[in-house]
């Protein structure tokens, strides 16, 4: 995973709340075993209308994704992260996150970054009145600036410091492995194995 | 949420931990702390992890990638589901076949046990847990699949995770979490005729909203619940997740223990009898605190429908569309206008004049033994509607069997419903049973989201109840419109108007 410390793109303002992930990637586009490749699929049924924010050329490089509340329930699929960060996110903005989505984007390196809905709609009027203009994430500040407006945002301090550092969440387990085996040789043994006997 | 981190914190510094009272979800993720510090998330340790094809090909290619082997493939179990055929005959869409394909050359590599189309224990991985019996109290259960909440019914604490947490757990058999809030759901009082698991649960998440469980466990308590069997139950934990919670528990009790007694993955012996004893401790304390609770009068609760494109936008059956305007929160009213937009609906419309196309009996929300017979009962003797498609799925090989066994085959393909294999078919449409565009659907799986079943599909969410009396009148209806000389009397919801 690489590391983020700041990124500065051209912010999409996407005026829609509960973006569930099957809007994000379709089921249909599931199907491929590899991470690369679903920018295909991404928001694929609101693409089809011509008048849907990332159909306008000027949102083409488009990396910076602000987003109404309750962004990413539904399915666990990760594939709605490849997604986006096929398509060239870095960042999604939003005043609420589903968990599974929150975590599984930590997980890739996209920062999703809880903005207060008030300071959302600020951005949403800057960049509605300046289509193309970039915004500026900062994860050493947790700030986000748009033109004038200085946004504080929200992430957890673990997932704050592994972004940072662009470290990898199974290297860092596999330190304690000892741990591990100590606790599975204190497990009842009346749990369950999924072998034959 | 302080009292949870309160709790914890002493807990890691091995002060009280015992005599704390605490909720049931607290003492199984207690229970699983393999390393706790400062800082950091909680290190859990998962007793069973779940796999299917759609969410693991690229967590096993990491493992490949990265050298690792599988740590407890004796702790693991795969099944294909998402894309399988329901009717007889190889994959034919030759994506979905390479899927199929490269997990059963993952399981074969990495030593898991795989169930694949056509083996007698296959089915939607939901059901299949908890029917060999893997699924037991107190134990951590996850799955790349958010449904995976299903097994809490069973007071094990389960969730969906994402796929770089699938390659986690293989590799390492735990996953870095950060504690939950816990919120009780109380649902008191008794359910009244014909109104079921379901119902409940689109009652709750129309209560909370689809992010009103966001970062919380749900404990679902209350006689309600306690008189739900083990089939019910899961119908209540598996749609958790629609409001925004990972996670629905029910304390586990002789219901519980009975369902699991001879299955063949359960314990034996001394074993039994130790885990029995065991799990009889898994009970909320009488004084634990949860962070949020909610109640409900089951005695209130109706047949519930969806009428718009997330799950939380439903209302009882015998409600109408609801205007826009109506909703004072202005994201809700762009949201309401929206979805009646995508479903084409017009507000005012009483929801039992809307007319399907399809219905769909099936998924991990209603596809076990209990939903067919439920679906059986109330077709038998009638005719699916002309112009309405009928499909029953059954959730696995099994319960396909067992239905068999007792003619509810027969009684669904006489009513001129289709009988198929087991999936999770049009709960998604990863496999070919979709609906057309423009078409409607009573649907008894989990998501109503634009376009789940068929690109531009409207779906109504619904219980297996209202799905057959549906199909049998061809708009959305309850049992007791079929029994009713006219539809003006003896709806079932008529003793209620309020909107849960």
């Amino acid at each position: 995973m690489d590391a983020f410390t700041t990124h500065t793109g051209v912010g999409v303002p996407l005026r829609r709340g509960n973006v569930d992930t099957d809007q994000i990637i379709p089921a249909e586009y599931l199907k491929r075993v590899t991470r690369t490749g679903f920018e295909d699929g991404l928001f694929a049924a609101w693409r089809k209308d011509e008048s849907f924010v990332l159909n306008s050329p000027v949102y083409a490089d488009g990396s910076v994704l602000v987003a109404g509340p309750d962004f990413g329930t539904g399915s666990s699929r990760e594939h709605a992260v490849w997604a986006l960060m096929n398509w060239g996110f870095r960042v999604v903005i939003s005043s609420r996150f589903a968990d599974i989505f929150r975590g599984n984007s930590g997980k890739q390196g996209l920062l999703t970054a809880i903005v207060s809905q008030d300071d959302v709609e600020l951005i949403w009027k800057y960049l509605e009145n300046n289509p193309g203009a970039e915004i500026s994430v900062d994860l050493v500040a947790r700030s986000v600036h748009a033109g004038e407006i200085v946004a504080p945002f929200e992430i957890d301090d673990y997932t704050r410091w592994r972004l940072l550092e662009g470290l990898d969440d199974i290297g860092l387990t596999l330190r304690h492995e000892d741990l591990v085996a100590d606790f599975e040789s204190h497990r009842p043994s009346h749990k369950p194995v999924t072998a034959p006997a | 949420m302080a009292h949870a981190l309160d709790h914890r914190n002493a807990a890691a510094e091995g002060s009280q931990r015992d005599v704390m009272a605490g909720t049931l979800a607290e003492k199984v993720w207690d229970a699983h702390v393999v390393r706790r510090a400062e800082g950091e998330p909680d290190l859990l340790y998962i007793d069973l992890h779940l796999l299917h094809e759609v969410t693991s090909p690229q967590a096993f290619d990491g493992l490949r990638l990265a050298g690792r082997p599988v740590r407890r493939p004796d702790l693991t179990l795969a099944t294909e589901d998402h894309n399988v055929p329901t009717t007889p005959g190889p994959i034919t869409d030759p994506v979905s076949k390479i899927q199929v394909e490269t997990l059963r050359r993952n399981c074969e590599e990495f030593g898991v046990r795989l169930y694949p189309m056509g083996d007698a224990d296959q089915g939607i991985v939901h059901v299949v847990g908890p029917q060999l019996g893997l699924t037991q109290p107190g134990m951590t259960v996850v799955c790349g699949d958010s449904h995976t909440s299903t097994h809490g019914a069973f007071g094990a604490l389960a969730f969906g995770i994402g796929t770089s947490e699938v390659e986690h757990v293989l590799a390492t058999q735990t996953l870095p979490l950060k504690p939950f809030r816990t919120l009780a759901v109380n649902v008191r009082g008794e359910l009244p005729d014909g109104v079921t698991a379901k119902d409940i649960v689109l009652a709750v998440i129309a209560t909370i909203g689809t992010g009103g469980g966001q970062g919380y466990v749900i404990e679902y308590r209350g006689e309600a619940i306690e008189a739900l069997s083990m089939e019910a139950r899961m119908t209540v934990c598996n749609m958790s997740i629609e409001a925004g919670a990972r996670a629905g528990m029910i304390a586990p009790d002789q219901t519980t223990f009975d369902y699991l007694r001879g299955r063949p993955h359960a314990p034996t012996g001394a074993d039994w009898e130790a885990a029995v004893a065991e799990w009889t401790s898994l009970r909320s304390d009488d004084d634990a605190v949860f962070d949020a609770e909610v109640d409900l009068d089951a005695a209130e609760l109706t047949p519930f429908v969806t009428w718009g494109t997330n799950p939380g936008q439903g209302l009882p059956l015998s409600a109408s569309v609801p205007d826009p305007e109506e909703f004072a929160d202005e994201s809700d009213r762009l949201a309401a206008a929206n979805a009646l937009a995508y479903m084409g609906l017009e507000p005012g419309t009483p929801l039992r004049d809307i007319k399907v196309d399809t219905v769909f009996v099936g998924s991990c929300t209603n596809g076990r033994i209990e939903d067919l017979r439920a679906a059986a009962a109330v077709v038998q003797g009638h005719r699916v509607a002309d112009g309405v498609r009928m499909l029953v799925v059954p959730g696995s090989a099994k319960v396909r069997l067992q239905a068999e066994s007792e003619g509810l085959d027969k009684v669904f393909t006489q009513a001129g419903a289709e009988w198929r294999l087991p999936g999770c078919s049009m709960c998604l449409g990863m496999n070919p049973d979709t609906l057309a565009p423009g078409e409607r659907s009573a649907s008894t799986s989990n998501r109503n989201f634009e376009g789940r079943q068929g690109k531009g599909g409207r779906t109504h969410l619904v219980s297996p109840l209202v799905a057959a009396a549906t199909a049998v009148r061809g708009t959305l209806s309850s049992p007791s419109d079929l029994d009713s000389a006219s539809r003006s009397n003896g709806q079932l919801a008529s003793a209620t108007t309020g909107e849960a």
